[in-house]
């Protein structure tokens, strides 16, 4: 029986190891900072023949995601990547995909966007694409990346909808972590080969996306909307038979730290969570009982989950990497109270905007911060 | 010997019944199209008359396989689907002969949102055949113009006449080194039908241009769509040609045009038959402009007949 | 779950009709004169709704949508558009 091998990987790396390990058939690609890694190991795994797949140099990501539809459409397992004004571009054929029931499987590297520009974290760019119907994790780890782009693709090809799996731009992408790689025939155990039930097929031919009258138009989008929902218990299967299958675990839909007696909860996604639960131990060492709560999946917001984690009367502080243009403070606070609200009267939420453009979020910052959200 | 209307195959991918206007020259070509590709082959479509057309979910009026895909990228999409075959018959998740991939666009799918796609799928050489059916305008959203709307055309964008002449979109699809790019036009059936079935079996990116009268754009009876269509080559208004791995040779009746054994017959009459000119006809400037247009038509074929030259 | 059943994605098949019984547009419709037919097929390849019947020259007026491409095109002359009642 073979063994599981640790490498030491970038969070690039780690993504591009799972795409090897999917057997992903077509990659579309296009280079963008901090994504641009991702792009260039497909490309020469593709060459390399360590993947025994397409690699397409598109012009543009708009193109990338186009051809990743059509693709998937075709019957073919897809992956592409991206960030900031990349996942900008794509906006238009993001719907494609969705409104397609297409299961392409895409990472995020999260970057924040123009104008003006930078090249750093921030998750603007990703919750920006919040209602083109992708369900959408946050990563905290390269070892988180490589295991949910797995399950990202059972879960994406049991219900028929594309999954944007998100990590920070260099935070993860470009550091250096040990990574365990399971062995493929594990891998292949979790994940069969993709069998879609439609495809674009001669012998059976049928088209996708004629003009639709309201009557017909409107059951898919409530189904897309119902099903987007439906998606959390097969989200928490796939991590409990990755489990299984591998022995590894990050949380399904959420993942806690010291949370179970915490009176002050530190929310947040992404990378920032993991920097996150060592501001907890100092916080604790100050006499706080501190816990975290992270949200691996973003959409659809695991609202009975969190709902049912929080601790009495607890006090959220919600550390949000965005804005929610129009409202003060962040997208992640306005999914909270809304999920909240008439259910959980016993808790108080507090927001704070932080790490736009990259600003570094190391565990003292923000354990200063949550101290001075408490006395707010 | 170019296929006589006789010898066409009975093969219908065309479905009767279809939403296009009566006449429509898109639906007139696509069937010749159909009966040169048969069955087996996967369709691209981007929004545009022939999608209207094509009937709404879950009525499909054509009898392939197809996506409506977003209007910019037919190019990238179908590179999607050609490499996704080819993977998968390498694979062995797919037995016997491989789909041809080929899109069916518009003038604005082709000339305008969607020309970077469409270069970049050149540039790369995939597995497609791109049919730009060029009816000169914006036909579905109510004719307005496009990069291919012709000098002194009206459009709703153009209301006193296009001021500049449409592109040769054709010798830029040339200029990519693809190994085949033609162009036809629904007055000669035989011509488009031999085009097509050699672009079937070239490997590589395939053009295929089809000038398409839409009466309802250019403002004529939906009886004389094959008409305009003739008088279009006759006055050189269209060229008919074909490029075998860069080599152009002009079909019949463009070559006697090129070769100088006939005249193009004068825009005038072109011109005359067709409404979208009118206004242009009536004003005081009406000598001027149609001199204009008949100097892009003779630029174009003096041009065309040079480059032709060019074999290397 | 509905949505793993196919009714519940956006596609389409392939079927006569797909715009209706597209016949009723017709305001003019082809009547050829058997006796002028050379059977050329002329009309055949031209129509662009696929409604001639190559051999026969029969029209389907189920779809036939009255364009009258038939009729210019017929090199004798044998089809007449008569205005429908
Ligand atoms: C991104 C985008 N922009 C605009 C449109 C609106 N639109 C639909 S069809 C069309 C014109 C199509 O023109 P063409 O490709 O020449 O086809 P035709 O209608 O003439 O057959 C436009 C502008 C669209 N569907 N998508
Ligand atoms: S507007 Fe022109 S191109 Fe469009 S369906 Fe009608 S005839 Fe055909
Ligand atoms: S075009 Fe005229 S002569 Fe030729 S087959 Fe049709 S009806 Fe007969
Ligand atoms: S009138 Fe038009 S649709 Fe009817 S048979 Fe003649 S060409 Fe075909
Ligand atoms: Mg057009």
């Amino acid at each position: 029986m073979k063994t599981a091998q640790v490498i030491m990987a970038t969070g690039a790396n780690a993504a591009a190891q799972a795409v090897k390990y999917a057997r992903v058939d077509v990659v579309p690609g296009y280079p963008i900072t901090p994504q641009t890694s991702i792009m260039e190991y497909m490309a020469s795994m593709v060459e390399n023949d360590e993947l025994n797949a397409r690699f397409i140099p598109v012009e543009g990501e708009h193109s990338a995601m186009a051809a990743a539809v059509a693709a998937s459409a075709a019957g073919a397992r897809v992956f592409t990547a991206t960030s900031s004004n990349g996942l900008l571009y794509m906006h238009e054929v993001l719907h494609m995909a969705s409104g397609g029931r297409l299961p392409v499987v895409m990472c995020n590297v999260n970057r924040g966007i123009f104008a003006p520009w930078t090249l750093w974290s921030d998750h603007q760019d990703s919750m920006a694409q919040r209602d083109t119907g992708w369900i959408q994790y946050h990563c905290s780890s390269n070892q988180e990346v490589f295991n949910t782009i797995l399950q990202a693709y059972r879960v994406a090809e049991q219900i028929n909808i594309p999954i944007m799996v998100n990590f920070d731009g260099f935070a993860i992408s470009h550091c250096l972590m040990p990574l365990t790689l399971p062995p493929q025939e594990d891998i292949d155990q979790f994940l069969p080969p993709h069998k879609p039930e439609w495809r674009l097929d001669p012998a059976n031919p049928s088209s996708f996306s004629n003009v639709t009258m309201a009557a017909e138009y409107a059951p898919f989008r409530q189904m897309l909307s119902d099903d987007i929902i439906a998606s959390i218990p097969l989200v928490k299967q796939a991590a409990q038979e990755y489990k299984e299958a591998t022995g590894m675990w990050d949380g399904d839909t959420i993942d806690t730290y010291r949370l179970e007696d915490a009176e002050v909860v530190a929310f947040a996604i992404n990378s920032m969570a993991a920097e996150l639960k060592l501001s907890v131990d100092i916080l604790r060492e100050q006499g706080i009982k501190a816990g975290l709560l992270r949200p691996r999946l973003y959409l659809p917001f695991p609202a009975e989950d969190i709902i049912a984690a929080l601790p009495q009367n607890a006090q959220v502080m919600v550390l949000d990497r965005n804005y929610n243009f129009g409202h003060p403070g962040g997208i992640l606070a306005s999914e909270l109270k809304s999920v909240l609200f008439g259910r959980r009267n016993d808790i108080t939420v507090k927001n704070r905007v932080m790490g736009i453009g990259g600003i570094d979020l190391t565990r003292r910052f923000m354990a200063a911060e949550i101290r001075a959200m408490m006395d707010e | 010997m170019t296929t006589s209307i006789k010898q066409l195959p009975d093969t219908e991918q065309v479905l009767s019944g279809n939403g296009a206007c009566g006449g429509c020259p898109a639906t007139m070509a696509l069937r010749i199209v159909g009966k040169a590709l048969g069955p087996n082959a996967i369709m691209l479509l981007t929004p545009s008359c022939s999608v209207a057309s094509m009937g709404m979910t879950p009525k499909l009026g054509y009898n392939w396989p197809g996506i409506n895909i977003t209007f910019a990228t037919a190019g990238s999409s179908a590179s999607g689907i050609t490499h996704a075959l080819e993977i998968m018959k390498e694979k062995g998740r797919l037995e016997g002969e491989l789909p041809t991939v080929f899109s069916w666009v518009g003038d604005g799918g082709t000339y305008d949102i969607g020309f970077q796609a469409l270069s970049a799928a050149a540039e790369r050489n995939d597995n497609i055949i791109h049919f730009c059916y060029n009816n000169e305008a914006y036909s579905n959203t109510g004719v307005q113009r496009s990069g291919a709307t012709p000098r002194g055309s009206f459009t709703t964008t153009t209301p006193t006449g296009k001021r500049q002449p449409k592109k040769n979109m054709a010798l830029l699809m040339l200029e990519h080194n693809i190994p085949y790019v033609a162009t036809a036009t629904v007055a000669y059936p035989g011509d488009l039908y031999d085009k097509v079935v050699k672009a079937k079996n070239i490997p590589g990116m395939k053009y295929i241009e089809i000038l398409a009268p839409c009466y309802l754009g250019w403002q004529f009876d939906m009886s004389d769509t094959v008409q305009m269509s003739r008088a279009a080559v006759r006055s050189g208004a269209w060229l008919l040609w074909e490029a075998e791995n860069g080599k152009i040779t002009f079909n019949n009746p463009t070559s006697l045009i090129i070769n100088g054994k006939k005249a193009a017959e004068p825009v005038d009459e072109y011109v005359k038959k067709q409404g979208r000119f009118n206004r242009l006809l009536k004003g005081a400037d009406s000598a001027e402009r149609i001199a204009e247009i008949q100097g892009d038509i003779d630029r174009e074929i003096a041009f065309m007949r040079e480059r032709a030259k060019i074999t290397i | 779950m509905k949505s793993l059943t196919k009714a519940y994605r956006p596609i389409s098949w392939p079927m006569l009709g797909a715009g209706g019984d597209t016949g009723s547009w017709r305001v003019h419709r082809p009547v050829v004169d058997v006796q002028k037919c050379t059977k050329c097929q002329f009309c055949w390849a031209y129509c662009p709704e696929a409604v001639i019947d190559r051999h026969e020259i029969i029209i389907d007026y189920r779809y036939c949508k009255g364009c009258g491409v038939c009729a210019v095109e017929c090199p004798t002359g044998a089809i007449s558009m008569e205005k429908e009642e």
